[in-house]
């Protein structure tokens, strides 16, 4: 169902809404963009009239900082315009429907929402129900996806190891709670990466997710033997419910990526994360500004990327 | 029966006739795929200086709206300063003008160059924009619809080809 709804008739990019259901070629196409792009971004006039009189609508309905503010700098590097909700302040909280909000904002003539929602699914639903050249991309839906995060992380991945069919790549952390791996683990088996693991505790890997094609470590150190890609994921504690974890001291001891456990892994390996960090809590700070780590390009490949999902799904 | 100028010999020409442009301010830059090819070729023969630069305008094109982006854009690449060069741009076929006129644009946005020439093998009329080349090998009547393109083989060598589709 998911693939239908993203692609159009000529299996072109109309709405991103998850990585899971687009192909291989759909996949390597936005990387591919994204490089072209990444040429933009380093020269003196960073922008490219591709989207002009284009209106890109940020819905946020959930607080974000560096995905909002790197779609509002990728859309303005395309020339769009580009509007910023402030979903708190707004009707929804007097209750309007989403439905109608966006029905209000497509009377405004917008060209594409970028949205963010509590609820995983939010933006399938509005993707339903948006004229034909109305067009979404899903910034993040609960749990379910976060399509463009995971498509930077393919591209951080790419420009480092080059090719993806001889690596280990480990997603370590919260898991069950990660939009951001489930994504990257779709990424990742489409694009044929032979060994992809989920390193956590029992209680922060979702059931069943071997039959997503990953191996699962409880054990971190087993876990990160010969990687080359390692993924910390925050801790997201505004997600949890119930006791899943003692403490977050504790979190650390057993997954907190210190250098010691670090130097398990191989010695050209990359450490991506997707922000927020929480130093002391998933990630040391010796590792987060060491030589291994690669969180602030992922930071800086966002913005191409954004502009390369932006640029392909206008045109459709 | 349409006959196909000699790629070869047009660059040849081309490649004589752009000695007496060469500066120390000159600089070629490339028009992804064909003009690159072409450029690369005229780099080494000229004994340009300056490193080569490449470009694919598909960020600029007018006709984004209709056709969209390339299927796979080229990323363009201006390794020097273009501010006070005197610039060549280097194409294969020049026909409605639209490319160059992309790429003049995305050239500006790298800087403010002294000047930009135009340079291709064969120039095919049917211009919808005031553009003209100052360096042509040769010119060439083709029917509307049909496309000419540039290949080069595993030796390098560079063939005209006719395709269907503008």
């Amino acid at each position: 169902m998911a693939s239908n709804l993203q692609l159009n008739a000529n299996g072109e990019l109309r709405h991103l809404l998850s990585i899971e259901g687009l192909p291989r070629e759909v996949l390597l196409r936005i990387l591919d963009t994204a490089a072209s792009f990444v040429g933009v971004t380093e020269r003196e006039v960073k922008k490219v009239p591709l989207l002009r009189g284009k209106s890109v609508f940020n819905l946020f309905f959930e607080p974000s900082t560096r995905t909002r503010t790197t779609f509002e700098i990728a859309a303005k590097r395309l020339s769009a315009d580009v509007i910023n909700l402030n979903i708190a302040a707004s009707s929804q909280t007097k209750g309007e429907s989403l439905l109608d909000t966006v029905a209000n904002l497509s009377a405004m003539q917008a060209d594409l929402f970028v949205m963010r929602h509590a609820s995983s699914g939010a933006p399938f639903l509005i993707a339903h129900h948006v004229k034909p050249h109305e067009h979404v991309i899903n910034a993040g839906d609960g749990r379910h996806a976060h399509p463009t995060q995971g498509l930077l992380d393919l591209y951080t991945i790419r420009h480092y190891k080059k090719e993806f069919s001889n690596l280990t790549v480990a997603i370590v952390g919260d898991v069950l709670h990660s939009r951001v791996a489930r994504s990257l683990i779709h990424g990742l088996t489409t694009l044929g990466a032979p060994e992809v693991r989920v390193i956590g505790p029992r209680t922060l890997l979702p059931t069943g997710v071997e039959s997503l094609g990953v191996r699962s470590f409880l054990d971190m150190r087993e876990g990160l033997k010969g990687c080359d890609v390692i993924v910390m994921l925050r801790l997201q504690s505004e997600r949890m419910r119930g006791a899943l974890l003692p403490s977050a001291q504790e979190f650390f001891k057993h997954y907190g990526l210190t250098p010691e456990k670090l130097a398990l892994a191989r010695p050209d390996a990359i450490v991506m994360h997707p922000g927020p960090m929480n130093r002391g809590v998933e990630i040391d700070s010796n590792v987060a500004d060491g030589p291994h780590s690669v969180i602030l390009p992922q930071v800086t490949f966002g913005i191409a990327v954004r502009m390369a999902v932006m640029s392909m799904i206008a045109e459709s | 029966m349409i006959i196909l100028p000699e790629a070869e010999t047009l660059y040849a020409r081309l490649a004589a006739e752009l000695v007496s442009w060469v500066k120390p301010t000159s600089a070629l830059i490339g028009i992804h795929t064909g003009g690159a090819w072409l450029a690369e070729r005229l780099h080494a023969a000229l004994g340009i200086g300056t490193e080569l630069g490449t470009l694919d305008a598909a960020f600029y094109r007018d006709d984004y709206r209709q056709q969209g982006l390339a299927k796979e854009p080229k990323r363009s690449q201006v390794p020097f300063p273009v501010e006070g060069r005197d610039l060549l741009l280097v194409d294969d076929v020049l026909h409605t003008g639209r490319t160059v006129r992309a790429a003049m644009n995305e050239l500006f946005d790298y800087g403010r160059p002294a000047s930009i020439s135009l340079a291709v093998l064969a120039d095919r009329g049917g211009r919808e924009l005031p553009i003209c080349a100052q360096y042509c090998a040769t010119r060439i009547e083709l029917p509307a619809g049909k496309r000419l393109r540039l290949t080069r083989d595993a030796a390098g060598r560079l063939a005209f080809e006719l395709e269907d589709g503008e």
